[in-house]
């Protein structure tokens, strides 16, 4: 758990981030979401302490985080940022193996944790490990990236715009790997973005900062239903908000029970993209199948409204 | 709040580091090393002089306090224009005892002994210098101020020799011996220098400007240039020595224009050798750095090639080429010296007979001038460039 | 095309060491240009050893230069050091205006003829460019990789240590090269001031108009500072095609 408490920055004059406190739950992927200038990254670079606060302080799991030099503190926290900045001069295996290194890991142990990653990160250990970053494709050099970031098995994670260098096609799919190594791990992810159906796809929690302050940090659908501020709702889009609300919901926590006509559609499929395809095939009703191709229930276009309005 | 900074005693500021150091080596130098060398004639070693034998009690008192005055000045006050008029102060202090200690020294009428700046001088000058330097380049003055700071010395430091304030000193005595020569070899240092730049501007750029349009020359004719780069000096001036002592002896005319295989020529074609590698390398530099959107836009309002090149390419390149031409004169200016092994003339005369003789003042009758022309053309070229870049953008 | 540069190379080099091992060899192609009988070839010493001395002090002033030029640009471009950035490249930058012959001329009083006075003009003059490169190579690595680098927990020497200089490593040996192959040409002047060197063989030409020496000496040092800048040359690019940098 991460508390995070009245902090805020200046310099000179200007207040970057203006008393933000908030609670960050364990296991759980919390982002940040702002434009630029709002203060976002320099919120998260006080968590790792890149950026000392002027005042207000953080907890980890209890313990402040001005206890220890930062450079250990660092050593902790995993840390993952946009363009990846991996070592040109290092192997892909060694730039994994960093902070293990640091932490004076054995020689057995880092190689094993360097093989465990790549494999998780879909990298095969005998084509990556000895390759140079600049011989990856980007989607490569980003995994990498994020694979370094955990390789000293953190208990948190914050990464900073880590998609943003990446095209739609493949940040849908890192994003997509993302909610699986969290869910594999449990690592607390702090992750910030401009990108609101980034935060939405992400987040268990969104923050939305603005001008430095902190205007609300809640679940997304109660960003959506109960917007605390104009910006907030700006924010999150007037037009498409039903839209949103949908994606929000899988196929599998809505399906009422029974049996219907229809097509299938899979448990895991968001509902904005079931109502897609109904539309689209003109029937009214579906049939939500689980992974392990078992009945789970079904849905009709009605239900799937009824979850689209707000309350 | 206002009330918090009313009641803070104000702290002992920390000392200025490399204050402290030029403080420190200044003191050391004032206190242990010789002021002066009284010699009694121009060869021999001689007797070493402090601050306080050599001067009346008033002049190395006041001089004294005026040190001090400066090293306060360097340790604790940060004000960057108070430090420079500081060290300046400083450097009138130090250069007028030497002075003073050269008229007190020398007997009435006595040519022959000889009063030297000692040790203890030139590390208090190069401290001070180093104040002053420090001073400057805190203040970042622009272009115009640096150039008319220059002009300022040059003038102060020719109205004092002028009036001769420096006339006992060993330098100077050096000096009225070697008079004539010394304005004309002087002379002909600066015009070796100047005319073999000017001559490999002439040449370097067209050779530039081919490079940048047709890329397959570069590596090849840049890479013939670094080669004569690699030469040493003076074996560039000796091997010259023998192609152009055939030449005056085949063709009459050669040798009636003054050109044969000792002397200057030799080194002017060398010193034009040397010269066209940074010249070239810096055209192409500049070229490339020209944005192509800009010669693109050129060339489609109607521009001719000739037009581009004379009204956009150049004109933008110019800072770059300039940088180029400043790195030469320097160069060509320390390099004229050695032309004097080739009777070659210029002021390295002086430095190499001095070596011969181990006469130190006739070596610095030639290397202080030197020296002083070296860094005026680096101020004025570095000032000419920046005044063009700012322009350019 | 590469394979015509090695072999331009190895002619160089064999050229080199067979002129240095066995000068009276050569002595047929240098007598068209002595005069009154005078010796071809220089006899007044071993020309390998004074090659080699030469070799000796420009790579000492080259250590020294390096030492410094890499402390001060590394000392300039930490965030403590930053206030004598312009101070220190003003005074690299005087040690380059400065010739080397007036260099040699005021220290000699101070410390002698010999080999000193040329060390210390060499070390002055071949300062700029290792610093300047220095500078450029640690201020141009990817701020994304240094963001990285302090956020995984390296402390600020480590960090100097690990990424900042292997980066600008490239850079910094480009640096000594050029300053290395200055100063072979430079130091041919030291023997004006009796420093051991190639600089003897031209001055000795010189003083007894034997162009043969002349062109002994000059030939000698040129070829030295060829192959010399070419091998550094291939190092780095080596160490750049290793580290995967550019």
């Amino acid at each position: 758990m991460i508390s995070v408490e009245n902090l805020s920055k200046q310099y000179g004059a200007t207040t970057v981030v203006d008393g933000v406190s908030m609670v960050i739950e364990r296991n759980s992927i919390t982002v940040i979401v702002g434009t630029s200038g709002s203060g976002k990254s320099t919120l998260l670079r006080m968590i790792n302490r890149l950026i000392e606060p002027t005042r207000g302080r953080v907890l980890i799991d209890g313990h402040d985080t001005t206890g220890e030099p930062a450079h250990l503190l660092r050593r902790r926290i995993g840390y993952a940022i946009q363009g990846h900045g991996l070592f040109p001069h290092r192997t892909v295996a060694e730039n994994i193996a960093t902070v293990p290194r640091l932490l004076g890991w054995d020689e057995a142990r880092i190689r094993a944790r360097v093989e465990e990653l790549l494999l998780v990160f879909q990298l095969d250990p005998g084509a990556y490990a000895g390759a140079f970053p600049h011989q990856l494709s980007g989607g490569q050099q980003q995994r990498v990236g994020v694979a370094r970031a955990l390789a000293a098995e953190p208990a948190v994670l914050l990464m900073d715009e880590p998609f943003g260098a990446l095209d739609p096609i493949i940040r849908a799919k890192a994003q997509d790997d993302l909610l699986d190594i969290q869910r594999r791990f449990g690592t607390t992810i702090v992750l910030v973005t401009h990108d609101m159906d980034e935060a939405f796809r992400l987040g268990d929690h969104v923050a939305v900062m603005s001008h430095g302050r902190l205007l609300q940090y809640d679940r997304p659908a109660v960003l959506l239903t109960r917007p605390a501020d104009p910006f907030v709702s700006r924010m999150t889009g007037v037009s498409d908000r039903a839209m949103r609300l949908l994606s929000l919901t899988t196929a599998g926590e809505a399906a009422l029970p029974g049996v219907s006509e229809g097509p299938a559609v899979a448990a895991a499929a968001s509902l904005r993209e079931v109502l897609s395809e109904l539309l689209w095939r003109g029937a009214d009703s579906a049939v939500v199948m689980d992974a392990d191709g078992t009945r789970r229930g079904y849905l009709t276009i009605a239900a799937i409204l009824e979850r689209g309005r707000p309350g | 709040m206002s009330v918090r900074t009313a009641l803070t005693v104000p702290r002992l500021r920390r000392l200025d580091p490399l204050g402290a150091l030029l403080a420190g080596a200044g003191a050391v130098a004032a206190v242990f090393l010789p002021f002066v060398v009284l010699k009694s004639n121009r060869i021999v070693p001689g007797d070493p002089r402090g601050l306080l034998d050599a001067l009346p009690a008033w002049g190395a008192l006041g001089c004294q306090a005026v040190l001090i005055c400066a090293a306060i000045a360097a340790l604790g006050v940060s004000n960057a224009r108070v430090r420079l008029g500081a060290a300046l102060l400083g450097v009138a202090a130090v250069a007028l005892a030497v002075a003073a200690a050269g008229d007190a020294l020398t007997p009435a009428g006595n040519k022959v002994v000889r009063v030297a700046p000692g040790a203890g001088f030139w590390v208090l000058l190069m401290c001070l210098g180093l104040m002053a330097t420090d001073a400057v380049t805190r203040m970042r003055p622009g272009p115009g101020l640096r150039v008319l700071f220059l002009a300022l010395s040059i003038v102060v430091a020719g109205l004092a020799l002028a009036h001769g304030t420096f006339d006992h000193l060993s330098v100077m005595r050096e000096y009225a011996v070697n008079a004539d020569r010394f304005a004309r070899e002087a002379r002909q240092h600066v015009w070796l220098a100047l005319g073999s730049l000017a001559a490999a501007v002439l040449v370097a750029l067209p050779i530039g400007i081919l490079c940048h349009r047709v890329p397959r020359l570069r590596s090849g004719v840049l890479g013939t240039l670094n080669v004569i780069q690699t030469i040493p000096a003076i074996a560039l001036f000796g091997i010259l020595m023998v192609p152009l002592a055939a030449l005056a002896a085949a063709v009459p005319l050669a040798a009636a224009l003054g050109i044969r295989g000792i002397g200057a020529a030799p080194a002017a074609v060398a010193l034009f050798l040397y010269s066209l590698l940074p010249i070239a390398a810096n055209t192409v530099a500049g070229l490339k750095r020209v944005p192509r959107a800009a010669v693109e836009a050129a060339r489609g309002m109607g521009m001719t090639s000739w037009q581009i090149l004379t009204g956009i390419e150049l004109i933008l390149a110019l800072p770059v080429i300039l940088t180029g031409i400043r790195i030469v004169l320097v160069q060509n200016i320390g390099m004229v010296t050695v032309a004097a092994l080739i009777g070659g003339g210029g002021l390295g005369t002086f430095v190499f007979q001095g070596i011969g003789q181990t006469a130190i003042d006739l070596v610095l009758l030639g290397a202080i001038p030197i020296v002083a022309l070296a860094f005026s053309a680096a101020v004025v070229l570095d000032a000419l460039a920046e005044v063009l870049d700012r322009a350019r953008q | 095309m590469p394979g015509m540069a090695a072999i331009l190379r190895l002619a160089a080099l064999a050229l080199l060491l067979g002129f240095l091992l066995m000068p009276q060899s050569f002595a047929p192609l240098f007598t068209p240009l002595t005069q009154y009988g005078a010796p071809p070839i220089y006899d007044q010493g071993n020309l390998l050893t004074l090659a080699l001395a030469h070799l000796g002090v420009v790579c000492c002033a080259a250590a020294a230069s390096t030492l410094v030029a890499v402390g001060l640009g590394i000392l300039v471009t930490r965030p403590s050091g930053a206030q004598f950035l312009p101070l220190s490249r003003t005074l690299v930058n005087i040690g380059q205006t400065f010739p080397p012959v007036a260099v040699l001329a005021v220290t000699v009083p101070l410390v002698g003829f010999g080999e000193k006075p040329t060390l210390i003009a060499l070390f002055a003059y071949g300062l700029l460019p290792i610093f300047e490169n220095t500078i450029v190579g640690l201020q141009t690595c990817p701020p994304q990789v240094l963001e990285a680098a302090s956020g995984m927990g390296m402390s600020a020497r480590q960090r100097l240590l690990s990424v900042e200089l292997p980066l600008a490593l490239p850079l910094i040996l480009e640096g000594i090269r050029l300053s290395l192959v200055i100063n072979v040409g430079t130091a041919t002047i030291g023997s004006t001031v009796a420093a051991k060197g190639l600089g003897e063989v031209i001055i000795a030409g010189l003083l007894s108009n034997n162009n043969a020496f002349i062109l002994q000496g000059g030939l000698v040092t040129g070829l030295m500072a060829i192959l010399l800048y070419d091998a550094l040359a291939g190092l780095e690019r080596r160490i750049c095609r290793t580290a995967h940098l550019e």
